[in-house]
């Protein structure tokens, strides 16, 4: 996977800490896999976000494609 | 590899015959491909057909016009009207050669060979040796080459056409010598190191050859090999034939066969190893001929030019280009992958020895539905379903099954199977049952009313007590591969089975009765639908005004010939008429449940239903409540036989869709709340949802296509807001939520509405967030 996710700018908030997310590195396992990703995040409590699109695109390409590894 | 061995591989491929030659190619002599000629016209493609012509046919101008075509024996038209006009259409090709075409010889070899004889058997031994670079010297006694053929007519074979087609020979090292009779082989011996002899056919022999005769005073020839017994000796040809038998396809085949015998001879191999289908042979392919209009044999206007294009184009077009694809045409699975089992056998072997890499056919193993149906039409009996099924036991005993493809509908078979749904219980007042009704997890989350009602009557009817088994028979693991999972499950059932005084069990489902039968040999068991044969049906049953409906049988029904006889009994008591589907009883197809195939490849298992209700204009008629959801899904007006039996079939329920996942787990955990309550008087609690939730139309179909449960979302809103682990998007001021259940990660859009929560979206992933 890499480690652009492109995502677009958003406007989210973390809800316990009261600051906007930025986009940080956040690690992702799958199957034994782990791989660093640059996702929105709460720089504070490390709350991640991750968009439907992102979800149900790379990610399940992704998914699948380790699944059949 | 290690289970699945490579002779287990050849005896299964074996078994799919699709590869087999067709029926024209296997009796030709010389094996010519007539379907890819065909084909290629069929394309505009003949300089192509030629091409595969010639590389069988040393000589395509004379052969297409003088060839006896023994293909046309077996050509399977017959069954139909009569065979392709095959010699015609290899004229076609001829006529459309490229204006020349390559012969190169290969590099010269220090081997030479005499042939006596220039008929077409002599010259083909000659053309096929010299091609391969060994000397050839040709010996004849007349003056021209080719023999027997100067006796057709200048119209059957213009001159012109033999003297092209033996130009060839200007190619190649081969030297013809003319007025060389030939009358002893031993002035041949010293200067040559092979001896082809094809003088023809003769009546009265001049034997100084020293040939021997056989009983039926023939030449006495080895058939694989064309040897006659004496040292680097060969004939055949017309000496070998019988007075009338004389064949110019058969002639030239014996030349080719004397060509492979001595060029082994001279590369020291074996002379007869795998020869065995060198010569015509009986096919094995089947090619089914039903349904197919007569349209008789097209003969060209100009004889002696031959077909025109449009001529050709249409005698091309008879031909069925023999295949056999009998389960390919009934199956959209094996359709999909566009090919046929031989292949799809092979992709699953090389798929299951695969150690590091990807496993491109993962997903095909677990498309397919185990129905069983290629097994019916398969001339040879092949299986798919069982060869899948077997590579799925192997992709999770190593640990190498997508987790994706199956877990959903495993963890709903499990909470089937927890004590949230399942009862076993004797019927109040008997310690132990005679009967026990087994009416599987689907029609009690279907229909739970019918369960009741069902219940109530085998009650009311049968003596002994009627125990009541709610649990799910355990098909989902058995169809995953799953066998541990499988066999807990039938040991849990069996020792429910025992608790309960080892009772005849009854079921509804047809899946829940063929896995009973196969893994619970020692429990007594009885179909409902034989049971209703024995009890009479309802009163309220109402008869009904004569209407079709047009049976589906369940394909795990498909060797239940008294459960499918009582189905049709029933259906006739209640004043319905029957109407066959096309497949139907041991031929029916599977609604797209079976092995689990719509959780591994939805677009195929929609095509399955879309097929299967395209068959009848009729209402649909099932006895397996999850064969009648599928279909009512994509819009059939469809009824379960209990539906006919106890709600008197309104005309609504035939149209009526089948809960969605969420609702199917509550109808299960209320069926058994209502039981106990109702006939057993106990109480059992109802496990509050703290999160109240209002989820709009619109979003719960979206959770029902991404398999999300409401469960699963008043989890996440559960956890974020006793957590405070939530984000707000400042576009629309939704929270948003993620929360990991078992191996998914939730997430949850949401907007808070006094204590209630609308859900404004809900979507998953498997990669895990590592904090």
């Amino acid at each position: 996977m890499s480690n652009q996710t492109g995502q677009q700018e958003v406007d989210i908030v973390c809800a316990k800490c009261g600051i906007k997310l930025t986009m940080g590195k956040v690690n992702l396992t799958y199957l034994g896999s782990s791989f660093p990703v640059e996702l929105y995040k709460c720089s504070q409590c490390g709350l991640v976000y991750i968009p439907e699109e992102l979800a149900n695109g790379k990610m399940k390409q992704v998914e699948a494609s380790m699944e059949d590894k | 590899m290690d289970q699945m061995d490579q002779n287990l591989l050849r005896q299964r491929e074996a078994k799919c015959i699709q590869e087999k030659p067709a029926g024209c190619t296997a009796r030709c002599p010389v094996h010519v491909d007539v379907k890819g000629i065909i084909e290629a016209i069929d394309k505009k493609e003949v300089e192509k057909g030629f091409e595969i012509f010639r590389r069988a046919v040393p000589f395509p101008g004379i052969l297409c016009r003088i060839c006896d075509q023994p293909c046309r024996q077996e050509c399977k038209r017959q069954e139909i009207d009569e065979a392709i006009s095959v010699r015609a259409l290899e004229m076609f090709c001829v006529n459309h050669k490229p204006g020349s075409y390559d012969i190169a010889p290969l590099p010269a070899k220090d081997k030479a060979v005499a042939i006596v004889g220039a008929g077409l058997s002599g010259l083909t031994a000659a053309f096929e040796l010299g091609r391969k670079g060994y000397k050839v010297d040709v010996f004849e006694a007349g003056d021209c080459l080719g023999g027997l053929i100067w006796t057709r007519s200048e119209i059957e074979l213009p001159r012109h056409v033999i003297h092209e087609d033996f130009s060839v020979f200007a190619k190649l090292p081969v030297e013809m010598h003319y007025h060389t009779r030939i009358t002893e082989l031993a002035c041949l011996m010293d200067r040559f190191d092979a001896i082809y002899v094809a003088t023809g056919f003769q009546e009265n022999w001049d034997n100084g050859f020293h040939f021997t005769r056989n009983a039926e005073g023939t030449l006495q020839v080895d058939l694989l090999t064309l040897a006659v017994g004496q040292e680097k000796v060969f004939a055949g040809g017309g000496i070998r034939c019988r007075k009338g038998q004389q064949s110019p396809i058969s002639s030239l085949a014996d030349g080719k066969i004397a060509a492979i015998s001595i060029d082994r001879l001279f590369q020291n191999a074996s002379l007869s190893a795998n020869r065995m289908n060198e010569g015509p042979f009986t096919t094995s392919l089947y090619t089914n001929t039903k349904g197919i209009k007569p349209q008789f044999m097209l003969e060209p206007i100009d004889t002696a030019r031959g077909y025109s294009d449009a001529e050709a184009a249409r005698e091309a077009e008879r031909c069925l280009l023999c295949e056999c694809l009998e389960c390919v045409k009934v199956c959209e699975y094996l359709a999909h992958y566009r090919a046929y089992p031989k292949r799809y056998v092979r992709e699953i072997y090389n798929n299951l020895s695969i150690v590091m890499g990807i496993h491109r056919a993962n997903k095909m193993i677990n498309s397919c539905n185990l129905c069983g149906l290629c097994e019916q039409v398969c001339p040879g009996n092949l299986n798919m379903g069982e060869i899948c099924l077997e590579a799925r036991r192997m992709m999770v005993d190593r640990g190498k099954m997508p987790p994706s493809t199956y877990e959903f509908a495993l963890r709903d078979m499990q909470f089937s199977n927890s004590a949230r749904c399942a009862l076993y219980r004797n019927q109040p007042g008997f310690a132990a049952s005679q009967y026990a009704f087994f009416p599987g997890c689907q029609l009690t989350a279907s229909s739970p009313q019918l369960v009741k009602q069902t219940y109530a009557f085998l009650c009311d009817k049968l003596h002994g007590g009627v125990g009541l088994m709610l649990s799910c028979c355990g098909a989902p693991a058995n169809w995953a591969g799953q066998r541990e999972m499988f066999a807990e499950i039938m040991q849990t059932l069996k020792q429910e089975w025992e608790a309960l005084g080892q009772p005849c069990m009854i079921t509804v489902c047809p899946s829940c009765h063929h896995l009973f039968k196969q893994n619970l040999p020692n429990a007594p068991l009885e179909s409902l639908w034989t049971i209703f044969e024995q009890t009479g049906l309802p009163e309220q049953a109402a008869v009904h005004a004569p209407k079709k409906l047009a049976v589906h049988d369940s394909c795990t029904a498909r060797r239940e010939i008294p459960m499918q006889d009582a189905v049709r009994s029933i259906v006739g008591k209640l004043g319905y008429e029957v109407e066959e589907l096309p497949f139907h009883r041991e031929n029916t197809v599977c609604c797209s449940y079976g092995g689990l195939m719509m959780h591994a490849n939805r677009d195929v298992a929609e095509k399955v239903i879309r097929r299967r209700i395209g068959e009848s204009e009729a209402d649909y008629l099932t006895y397996c409540s999850m064969c009648r959801d599928n279909f009512a899904s994509q819009g059939k007006r469809v009824y379960h036989l209990l539906d006919l039996i106890f709600a008197g079939a309104e005309d609504a329920r035939a149209e009526q869709k089948g809960p969605g996942y969420s609702r199917r787990r509550e109808n299960r955990e209320q069926l058994k709340r209502e039981f106990l309550q109702d006939i057993w008087g106990d109480v059992m609690e109802e496990l509050k949802t703290e999160v109240k939730l209002i989820i709009p139309d619109n979003i719960s179909c979206l959770m029902e296509e991404r398999m999300i449960l409401v469960d699963d979302v008043a989890k996440v809103i559960g956890y974020a807001e006793n957590s405070g682990n939530k984000l707000r998007n400042m576009e629309n001021d939704a929270f948003i939520a993620y929360y990991q259940i078992d191996s998914v990660t939730y997430w949850v859009e949401y907007l808070q509405e006094n204590d209630a929560f609308i859900v404004k979206n809900a979507y998953s992933h498997r990669i895990n967030i590592l904090n």
